[in-house]
């Protein structure tokens, strides 16, 4: 008996602030996409409507919707393409002594602000600024350089657990597939994508999720582009339960994806 | 060192002048100058204590270590430059080295599917391995659902499907606990001699490698100290290396040997060649005095630890293993006895004396 309620009182402040503050939340979100705003008084009218669902499945919000989607796929799709060589060359190649360092290289904007790097890309970006003056061109603000500047702010949350993923693969393994008559290539599609594959999926879940919900990078190199993210934000001050709707959008975008990833073990690689 | 000549067809495997050194300050050497010939359908064993150098030269037979000087010919063929993939040889490794995203049958599948064996015939092919290592009924489970004993006979599997002309064994016992090792060292002898293909076994444990081998080549630091079959490296060890490394040896040298033996050199003799005696036995054949300064009785036998006396020069201790047969236990000596302890001549091994 008292050693059931020292369980209760250790699991009662975690299960208090999931089911209220979490999950109470997320309850919350829900059942206001379905209230209205009354167009006067511009105060909440908790009474039934559809009139939410309609409007974010109209031509518009479909739209920013659809576009949301494309920078957290092509974010995604650049990270493993930037995450994977990276992660393989400094887990596998490169001298043990350079191994931290690179690591490090990683880590370290992880711990700049947000805000600092965001600006920074602006900076880097805007008219005039470094890309012009090394490159000659700049792609300007809008859907380029959110996908940019969101691959550079995500690519740490993928390189980490596809290292971790490249370390644990035991070098006998390798061997054993050259062993048994595969190339560098056959051993590569064979033996070691299928060993990262969990990780790489893990790694989505973040890109993929960060990306999904971003407003700010957004609004500071995007120019005039909307997202997901912009329109609950702009939403929140003029209709709140229709900014509710759109968040249950991203919500339930990111179950379905959950959903589609738990298949590859990726959770266990969180 | 090398064990047979150049007239014949070729043997399975013939290093010649192989180096392996690894980069350090001053580098490495892990395996110096070894020349070796293993014939075709051989059980042969490279028994040493780790860091002799026996996993590298295995390492450099599969294909997986590049020398740094000398030759492999597989079947004649010299194959020193050719990626492991290009090899007719098949490994067993110390870890299995099982794909964990595969499943029994796709491991065992795997060497035949990536050199476009087809779909059906390598199916086939699978089974039969997996029959012939008695797991014929496991192979859609994954490898983390098997046990050590199970993961290694699949290892077995994967590597022999293959029906490689050699197949290199990386001290693949090394995990099991000792019931199951000694079955399988049943199991491998047996496997060995159906399928006739040549054996390259890697252990650091001389009953192993005693008890499975048709011939042992004992390395130490980077060399090979002898190459025999197991009753030649037993009875004949040529270095005190050997002597001391496989079984235990009794050393005798310098003024004990002198006095003992009346000439000089280094000779080693096996515990179980020795025999004790009551002091004042009457023996005709060469003796010591000495003093048992220990007995342990281990059942079949029992382990006496003698010291004998030599005169002037520091005693010697020797151990006696004597053979519990029928003559009553009243008899045996005790700890403190003085005991005659003999031997026959021709049970002394001289060892050339080391500094080579």
């Amino acid at each position: 008996m008292r050693r059931r309620m020292a369980l209760l009182g250790l699991l009662a402040p975690p299960m208090v602030w999931l089911g209220v503050a979490y999950l109470g939340a997320l309850a919350a979100i829900f059942a206001t996409a379905f209230w209205s705003t009354d167009p006067f008084t511009n105060q909440v009218v908790r009474t039934w409507s559809l009139k939410n669902v309609q409007g974010v499945l109209g031509p518009t919000y479909l739209g920013i919707i659809g576009r949301t989607l494309l920078i957290a796929v092509l974010v995604t799709v650049v990270c493993i393409l930037v995450a994977v060589p990276f992660a393989y060359f400094t887990a596998r190649v490169a001298p043990s002594r350079a191994r931290p360092i690179l690591v490090a290289l990683i880590l370290v904007p992880l711990w700049a602000s947000y805000l600092v790097k965001a600006y920074a890309w602006r900076t880097m970006l805007s008219p005039g600024g470094v890309l012009e003056s090394v490159l000659g061109a700049t792609p300007g603000f809008g859907l380029t350089a959110v996908v940019l500047t969101l691959t550079y702010l995500w690519l740490p949350y993928m390189v980490l657990p596809v290292y971790a993923a490249f370390e644990r693969l035991p070098e006998s393994h390798l061997e054993a597939s050259a062993d048994l008559g595969a190339g560098a290539g056959m051993t590569f599609r064979r033996v070691v994508i299928p060993a990262i594959v969990p990780s790489v999926a893990a790694g989505t879940v973040f890109t993929f999720s960060l990306s999904l919900g971003d407003y700010i990078a957004v609004q500071i190199v995007g120019g005039k582009l909307q997202v997901l993210g912009t329109a609950v934000y702009q939403n929140t001050t003029l209709d709140l339960p229709f900014a509710a709707a759109l968040g249950t959008v991203s919500v339930l975008v990111m179950i379905g994806y959950l959903a589609a990833v738990s298949r590859t073990g990726a959770l266990e690689n969180l | 060192m090398a064990a047979t000549d150049s007239t014949g067809p070729a043997p399975a495997i013939r290093l010649r002048g192989l180096r392996k050194e690894f980069p350090g300050h001053p580098p490495v050497v892990a395996v110096d100058d070894v020349d070796l010939d293993i014939a075709d359908g051989e059980f042969f064993s490279m028994l040493g204590p780790s860091g002799s150098g026996k996993t590298t030269v295995l390492r450099m037979i599969a294909g997986f270590e590049d020398p740094t000087a000398g030759t492999v010919e597989l079947a004649g063929e010299d194959v020193t430059r050719r990626p492991p993939y290009r090899r007719d040889v098949n490994t067993v490794f110390q870890d299995y080295a099982l794909f964990p995203h595969m499943s029994v049958r796709e491991n065992v599948e795997y060497g035949l599917r990536v050199t476009k064996v087809p779909r059906a015939q390598a199916r086939q092919q699978a089974q039969d391995a997996l029959d012939q290592v008695r797991l014929g009924d496991f192979g859609e489970r994954r490898p983390s659902q098997l046990s050590g004993g199970q993961r290694q006979r699949v290892a077995l599997a994967r590597a022999l499907v293959k029906r490689p002309k050699v197949l290199l064994l990386d001290e693949p016992l090394g995990a099991l606990d000792l019931k199951l090792r000694e079955q399988m060292q049943v199991e491998l002898k047996s496997i060995q001699r159906e399928v006739g293909i040549t054996f390259v076994f890697v252990t650091h444990d001389q009953d192993e490698a005693l008890t499975l081998s048709d011939r042992i080549a004992v390395f130490n630091r980077g060399r090979i100290e002898q190459v025999g079959t197991a009753a030649q490296i037993y009875e004949h060890p040529t270095s005190a290396f050997v002597a001391g490394f496989v079984g235990t040896s009794n050393l005798l040298e310098g003024p004990a040997a002198q006095h003992l033996l009346g000439t000089t050199g280094r000779f080693a003799v096996r515990p179980e060649k020795l025999r004790v005696h009551p002091a004042g036995s009457a023996v005709d054949e060469p003796h010591a005095r000495g003093t048992i300064a220990e007995v342990v009785y281990a059942g079949p036998v029992t382990r006496y630890v003698v010291d004998l006396d030599a005169g002037s020069a520091t005693a010697p201790r020797v151990v006696v293993l004597h053979q519990n047969g029928t003559e009553p236990t009243g008899s045996a000596p005790h700890r403190g006895d003085q005991v005659l302890v003999t031997w026959r001549p021709e049970h002394l091994i001289a060892i050339p004396d080391p500094g080579l």
